[in-house]
Order: structure tokens, then sequence, then C-alpha cells
């Protein structure tokens, strides 16, 4: 079972405590956003094998949403960090960047953000 | 190809099973092909099978990773049925449905279809609203379904409890043609007639980049070397944001495993299929006896093919208060698959950005049932540059806020 660290509370959390919410740092669009960046913010998604940023919420525990840095194929866990941010803190991106020599936020923010 | 008769069962074994043939060639590639599909899944057979059969094309080749239907067609609970919402699901899903109907003759291969019938059961009272809207927008679209009582619900399934102290049965939306079919079968005997056709059919064959000359698809990478193409589909469930991400686009699609699980085989004990989705499980019983159980997906894209094992707890938990002799029941094996799940809930056939490549993809959980009508809408698309199925189905409804909204119709895996 998938164990996840919450950031918040400090709790290692399974599975069934989370609720999955999805790809991380999407930039939100609003009022004045053209069809395309909705379209992009609303329904396009990175879905990538292998390194992805997500969303979860610690539902049955302290309630708060943090994120996480998963790999999609193995389900190896880079680290969880606060929401409050817009881009992974330097920490985990060294810890990704370490288990999977040549990647680099700088190039995966590239595309998805293109 | 020699066909497959009773005449030919009595003939070879009058000697020994010595004549049959391999059902289909293991070809090296080619250069060059007119169409390339890649995967071998049920929707990229059947879209070369259409390929050949409507339209004449024939210098094609299908390219698979792994062994053809290794994918989610050979990992499914093969439940066949065409009651959705919307105009344009009923269009493709009632045409695959019927083409059922006609497989095994139309390939000389046994499907094993079973139109044993399928119902939904009603166990609130949101979903007896639900399920009667479906069956009037079914009775507009030519769907023949019904929703009927408890009462004939448990004649059609006397194992079922349909006073269940916390979801009592309050009804069904019946569809008495939808039923089963062989999984691995529809695979094969497509694979078979495509074969036959000429089709060359390349397992362990990956692609491993798309090649495009400025706006226009020229060929693909594969692990095997280049093979160029004409044009190209991509008919890959799980692995679409992979290989559309290889071709220079994004999908609005997201993979995650579904599971599925069966029983140890026992006596003939239910004859027709059952969906709770409130309680979120699904179930039938196959020919050899064991009970088949669908499950949940998980809540995060993963391409582990097993999918988290909470779900078999929860799944099996539910179905046990509607049916409560499964408690005395083994389970013998559990499996996933990746499942590629759109936010409207409904198939994306679609041209893509790049001129030359064709998308048949979002099938998600519930793909099996529309293999047929799926090939043979793709095959029209590839061919002609449109089809009358798959207009509704394109890439920029997304963008243009079109959806075909399912999530309210299915509500389940399936
Ligand atoms: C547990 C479970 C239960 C289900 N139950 C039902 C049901 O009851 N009824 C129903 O209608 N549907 C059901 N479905 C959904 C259904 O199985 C799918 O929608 C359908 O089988 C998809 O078929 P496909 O041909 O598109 O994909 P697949 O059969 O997955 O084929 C895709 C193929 O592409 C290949 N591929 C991927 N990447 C590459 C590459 N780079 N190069 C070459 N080849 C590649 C894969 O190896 C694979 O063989 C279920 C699915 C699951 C997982
Ligand atoms: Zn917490």
């Amino acid at each position: 079972m998938l164990i996840l660290h919450c950031p918040y509370c400090g709790v290692d959390a399974e599975e069934t405590e989370l609720h999955a919410g999805g790809q991380a740092h999407l930039t939100r669009e609003t009022v004045g956003s053209d069809d395309e960046a909705f379209e992009d913010y609303l329904f396009m998604r990175e879905n990538p094998k292998g390194v992805h940023f997500e969303r979860w919420r610690h539902a049955s525990g302290c309630g708060k949403w943090f994120h996480a840095a998963r790999c999609t194929t193995t389900l190896e866990v880079f680290g969880t960090y606060s929401a409050q941010t817009t881009a992974p803190p330097r920490e985990i991106c060294d810890a990704i960047s370490g288990k999977r020599p040549g990647w680099s936020w700088k190039t995966f923010s590239a595309r998805m953000f293109s | 190809m020699k066909r497959y008769s009773a005449f030919a069962i009595a003939r070879e074994a009058a000697r020994y099973h010595t004549g049959w043939e391999r059902a289909w060639r293991a070809p090296e590639p080619q250069k060059k092909y007119d169409v390339i599909i890649i995967g071998a899944g049920g929707h990229g057979l059947a879209t070369a099978y259409h390929l050949g059969k409507n339209h004449g094309i024939k210098n094609v080749a299908i390219i698979e990773k792994g062994w053809l239907g290794g994918g989610n067609t050979g990992r499914n609970t093969t439940i066949i049925r065409s009651n959705y919402l919307q105009d344009p699901s009923a269009a493709i899903y009632e045409k695959s449905r019927s083409l059922y109907e006609t497989m095994s003759q139309d390939l000389n291969y046994n499907v094993m279809f079973s139109p044993r019938g399928v119902m939904m059961l009603a166990q609130t009272q949101h979903e007896i609203r639900g399920y009667q809207r479906t069956a009037h927008a079914n009775a507009l679209q030519g769907v023949q379904t019904e929703f009927i009582g408890p009462q004939k619900v448990k004649e059609l399934c006397p194992i079922i409890s349909i006073d269940g102290p916390r979801y009592p049965v309050l009804g069904a939306l019946w569809q008495a043609r939808g039923g089963t079919a062989r999984h691995d079968a529809v695979a094969w005997g497509y694979a078979r007639a495509c074969s036959d056709m000429g089709m060359d059919i390349l397992q362990r064959t990956e692609v491993t980049a798309i090649r495009r000359d400025g706006g226009k698809v020229v060929g693909v990478t594969t692990t095997k070397g280049d093979i160029d193409c004409d044009k190209l589909g991509i008919v890959v469930a799980g692995h679409s944001g992979h290989l559309a991400d290889m071709a220079g686009f994004r999908l609005p699609i997201e993979s995650v495993p579904l599971q599925a699980l069966v029983s140890e085989p026992i006596k003939p004990c239910m004859d027709v299929v059952i969906m709770a989705n409130t309680v979120h499980g699904y179930m039938s019983q196959s020919d050899k006896g064991e009970m088949v159980i669908g499950g949940g997906t998980d809540g995060h894209n993963n391409y582990t093919q097993r999918g988290s094992f909470h779900h078999v707890e929860e799944t099996v938990r539910a179905l046990i208060e509607t049916f409560p002799m499964l408690s005395r029941l083994k389970m013998l094996r559990q499996w996933g698959g990746i499942v590629d799940v759109t936010g409207d809930r409904s198939p994306i056939l679609s041209k893509t950005p790049v001129d030359g490549i064709f998308i048949n993809c979002g099938w998600g959980t519930g793909g099996f049932k529309a293999i047929p009508g799926s090939g043979w809408a793709m095959a029209d698309l590839m061919a002609n540059g449109r089809s009358p199925l798959t207009d509704a189905f394109g890439l920029e409804r997304f963008r243009e806020g079109r959806f075909i909204d399912e999530s309210v119709a299915a509500g389940v895996a399936h």
C-alpha cells in the first residue's frame, strides 16, 4: 500500500487515509484567459510514465492538501512537500535527479507549461 | 487460411490434429506500409481489420510491444452493453453490440458471444431516476432497454438478496441483448483475419519514437528499426499519453489501473451480468464457473498493471451484501490493466495536431464492448478523414465544451 508522509502533521499516512487530487502545479486560469489556456488547465494532463507531481489530501487526518513527487511506474516516492508553492523545493528536485540521472525540473516544467 | 468448421474438426480428429495451421504469421517488418497501427489490442486489430474489409487498405502493419491482446483487451471483465445516455455514445456502442452478434461468423472464429442480458441495479432513489431517464433516452435512440422492478430482478437472478440492509435492490436497467464474449478470442479472431488479408502483425516490437517531417508523420522508430508509413493510428489505451508525447502533443487523459478478480470455479448459479454501481462492483459467471468480479480504479496515476490492494477488500465487501453466497467463495486471482480516462468519460477518435496521425483512446474502463464498432468507425476516419460515428468524439470537443458526459450514466468501471 502506498504510504505518504504528511508534511503538515507529520503522520505517515496509508493510501486509505488519503485522497488523491491529481496533477500538481497547474496554472489556474481565470477571467481573461483564452480557450486554449482553459483547455490546458481543465483537461490536458502530463500523465507521464515516470516522475509525477501530485496533490494529495490527508483526508482522514489533518485534512490538509499537500504535494507529493512519485514515480508512476515503480511507485517510488521521492518526497512530499507543502502545497504553498508553485514549484517543488530544491531537496525534492535533487532527490529525483539523484535517482533518475538526467532528470531536471527545468526540462520537465518547460514541457508542462509549454 | 483454412476455414474452421465442424468438418475441419472431424478431419483433424481423424489425423491426430496434425493439419491445423498457425492462426497468424510472424513476419519481419517491411520498410514501409500505407498504414501503421500502434497497439495490437482489440481496438487496433479491429481498426486494421475494417481498413482492409471496408476500405480495401491492406498494406497495413500492426505494431505491438508485447503480445497481441495482452493489454486491457485480455484483462477485462468482458461486459457488452449499449445502454448509454448520450446520442453519440448510443450510436457507436449499439453499432458495436450489433457487430458482436455476427462476429463469430464474420471472422470464422468463435468469440463465444453470449447475449445473456445485462442488468444495472438501482439501489438508491437517485439511481432509479437516473436509469429511468436512460431507458427513455434509449427508447428514442432505438436501443432496446427497460426499467424492471425488484421482483423481476430476483426472478432473473435468484442468488441476489433484494432486501439488503443498507442498499436494497429497488429495480434495474435491463438490456436483454447485452452480455459477454471471450476477450482473447476477439483479439485472436481479428488477428487471424488481418493476417489472412496480408497484414503484418509485429509482436514484441515497441514503438520508441514517432518521426515527423514538419507537421506530417513519416514513420516510427521501433526496437526492430525504422518503419515508414503514410498514415499512423495510435491505439494504445493506457499508454496514449506516452505515445502522444512522442508525437509532440498532449491529451486530456490520465492513466490508472483498474482491477478485476475471479473466484474458484463453481456450478452455474447466475446466467446474467449484474452491475451494482452504488456499491461499486459488478459480476458475471464465466463458462469455466468462476465468478468474474470487477473492482475499482486507483485514484492516482500509475502504470503498474496491478492496482492498490485495498480495492479488493472494498469490492468484495460491497458485493457480499447483495450476493451473500459470495462470502463462502475463495478468490483465485487478481490483476489490473492500465485504463485511459478522459474528463467526460467518453472516448477520443480523432485527427491530431500532426498530419497523418489519428488517435483512438479514452475508452477507459469500458471499451471492450466497443471494439468492433470502434474499429469500424476508426477505419472510416483514417480512410476518409471523417466518419459519422466519430464526429462527436474529436479532440477539439474539450476546448469547445461539447462534452459527451457519460460519467453520470456509467458511474462505475466496466
Ligand atoms: C480490469 C478491467 C476490466 C474491464 N472491464 C470491462 C468490461 O467489462 N467491459 C468493457 O467494455 N470494457 C472493460 N474494460 C475496458 C477494456 O478492457 C478496454 O477499454 C479495451 O480493452 C481497450 O482496448 P485497446 O485495444 O484500446 O487497448 P489494449 O488492449 O490495452 O491494447 C493496447 C496495446 O498497445 C500496446 N502498446 C502500448 N504502448 C506501445 C508501444 N510503445 N509500442 C507498441 N505497442 C504498444 C500494448 O502493449 C497493448 O497491447 C476493462 C478494463 C480492465 C483493465
Ligand atoms: Zn496530515
